[in-house]
């Protein structure tokens, strides 16, 4: 065969093994859908979200308590990550070319690489170590310091995306940098912020590692902030490591649960950036 | 006057938060080296390479869980580059235009699911199925000890299965808008030598080469990381084996199953120090993956920001 030829049919089949290569990627994706909408859908009834955890044994329950503790400890952490986030955003976003700024932005980044479990144990020497107790505080601080890195990066992108003129205008009617961001630019961002945040609440509603030993668990119904709480994720985990059918049911409800939770977040999410996008196109 | 005092004002004020996460890094790593004093200073430098791990007896060796967290990431690297790297391409080169947004947005859905997730559909679903595959090894094969060992379905081989899924969308996302910022005239300068479409990707890719490395770097990060599914799947048993079929351990999944049970302070501060190298590994592979992206992007940018102007000019 000619060079050429030869060289037509290896590009032939590289492409091929790219589209390949999309297939390999989305059949786990489908296979994980499935079976969450199969197993989780099915074991999914009212006694889930009013129903307190059964013992063993007992058939039904739900996990009413959890997904109360889940909402808890989500808003916790927004309560703290959300100004500091923001605002460090903000800071960004203002004042973009500076030394600090780069530094901040790169200690963003690799704080939002850094494992979710280590994260965990740092909210552990700090909240739970001090006063001896596990509490949802303590998980709230981890997911917290997981969520600050996203809000971060999210805000600032946005807020960029703001057009210049209004900023200059501001600025030339003789505001402050303070009343420019807070009177005009943050207003024009707002939707883009919110946005950032429901994308930090997404990834952080997924998370088990950081809560085992910070929240840890509770059986009961609890949303008293110091004690110990339970959360969707560490009840699945604790579910799907029991030897009971029933126990695994339930897991896989919880399971269905979550991935609605975070690709529907996420959805939303999709659609807020590229509406935003579009508005601010010139 | 006035204004300019306040302006300041405001700088210091937001200053002061964006310095917070500055903060939070260098505490990060400060808080798990105190916690784990008793362990440094007691096990030294041969707590990294023993292999005894004996909560009873006080003895604490990691380097089985490194072995397993150094492995694992291995070989997920090894199954997930190729595919992701497949995708971008596919997705930025390839593709027919009405496919690129929910193709991309498909493979970014894996990023979403859950970690907890991940491991149910690993218990429950894929370990069996491995299983059915490990029995299914020809004896010929299995005197090697890439798969040597009782077939079990959990254990080293399915964890890298799973950390390889969760690891895809994180690199071909960069992969792909490292590529997106090639310039084209890169790929019209291939073709006009004669390349073909596989030739043109390949001098593309050369040309974006360290943001590509960046972007399998950032995916090695995660994967050194992940706690709960691998956790779940991979057998927990502190052993360094090359086996893909033997159970094994990993850093993270020793510090979720046995942080609540560290009764006594060594142990804990153990687990403590575990968590420290990780932390101190997972810094450098993200700062470095980074540090890639970030210069590749702004060679790229700096670059396509004078063709659009000639562009525009010979339209006109």
């Amino acid at each position: 065969m000619s060079y050429s030829g030869r060289r037509k049919i290896v590009s032939a089949i590289a492409e091929a093994l790219c589209a390949v290569a999309v297939i390999l990627a989305l059949l786990p994706l489908a296979m994980i859908l499935f079976y969450v909408i199969k197993q989780g859908f099915t074991s999914l009834n009212w006694a889930f979200f009013t129903h307190m955890p059964k013992p063993v044994g007992e058939p039904g329950g739900g996990m009413a308590n959890a997904i109360v503790g889940t909402l808890i400890l989500i808003g916790l952490a927004a309560t703290m990550a959300v100004p500091v986030g923001c605002i460090c955003g903000i800071h960004l976003a203002e004042y973009p070319d500076s030394r600090f700024a780069s530094v901040v932005r790169f200690a963003a980044d690799v704080l939002n690489g850094v494992p979710s479990i280590v994260v965990g144990i740092f909210a552990f020497g700090l909240v739970v170590l001090p006063v001896k107790r596990f509490s949802a505080i303590a998980g709230g601080v981890a997911l917290g310091m997981l969520m600050i890195p996203v809000v971060v990066r999210t805000t600032e992108e946005l807020l960029r995306l703001v057009p210049t003129g209004l900023r200059e205008a501001a600025l030339a009617l003789g505001a402050t940098r303070a009343r420019a961001v807070f009177t005009v630019i943050v207003p024009a961002a707002l939707p883009g912020i919110l946005t950032g945040i429901l994308v930090a609440t997404a990834r952080i509603a997924g998370e088990t590692a950081p809560l085992l030993f910070t929240a840890l668990n509770n059986s009961y119904w609890s949303t008293n902030i110091t004690q110990p709480i339970a959360s969707l994720t560490v009840q699945v985990y604790t579910y799907a490591n029991s030897p009971y059918d029933d126990w695994h049911r339930q897991a896989w409800a919880g399971a269905f649960l979550l991935v609605m939770i975070t690709l529907t977040l996420s959805i939303i999410a999709r659609l807020a950036v590229r509406g935003l996008e579009r508005m601010n196109r010139p | 006057m006035h204004r300019s005092a306040d302006d300041r004002l405001f700088r210091m004020t937001t200053g002061i938060f964006a310095a917070l996460v500055l903060l939070l890094v260098v505490g990060i790593g400060f808080e798990l080296w105190r916690q784990s004093l008793l362990s440094i200073e007691k096990f030294g430098f041969k707590f990294w390479t023993g292999r005894v791990w004996d909560p009873v007896s006080g003895e604490f060796g990691a380097l089985p869980f490194i072995w397993g967290t150094l492995y694992s990431s291995l070989l997920a690297l090894l199954l997930s580059t190729p595919i992701a790297l497949g995708i971008a391409i596919y997705i930025s080169e390839l593709s027919p235009r009405m496919l690129r947004q929910p193709l991309s947005y498909m493979t970014e859905l894996l990023a979403a699911i859950p970690s907890i997730v991940y491991g149910l559909w690993g218990v429950f679903i894929l370990t069996p199925i491995v299983r059915k595959l490990e029995l299914l090894t020809p004896a010929a094969l299995r005197k090697f000890p890439l798969f040597s060992g009782p077939p079990l379905g959990v254990g080293m081989g399915t964890a890298a299965i799973i950390l390889s899924i969760m690891v895809v969308p994180f690199t071909s996302s960069v992969a792909r808008e490292i590529l997106k910022n090639v310039p084209i005239a890169q790929r019209e300068a291939a073709y006009a030598l004669g390349a073909t479409r596989w030739e043109a990707i390949k001098v593309a890719m050369g040309y974006g080469k360290t943001g590509i490395i960046g972007a399998v770097m950032l995916g090695l990060g995660r994967a050194l990381g992940e706690t709960i599914a691998v956790t779940m799947v991979i057998g927990n048993n502190p052993q360094i084996s090359l086996s893909l079929f033997a159970p094994q351990y990993t850093m993270a999944a020793v510090i979720a199953n046995e942080f609540t049970e560290a009764a006594d302070e060594l142990y804990l501060h153990a687990l403590i120090e575990i968590g420290l190298l990780l932390f101190i590994i997972t810094i450098i592979v993200n700062a470095l993956s980074r540090l890639f992206i970030w210069s590749t992007k702004r060679r790229l940018v700096n670059i396509i920001s004078i063709p659009p102007v000639v562009e525009e000019e010979k339209a006109a």
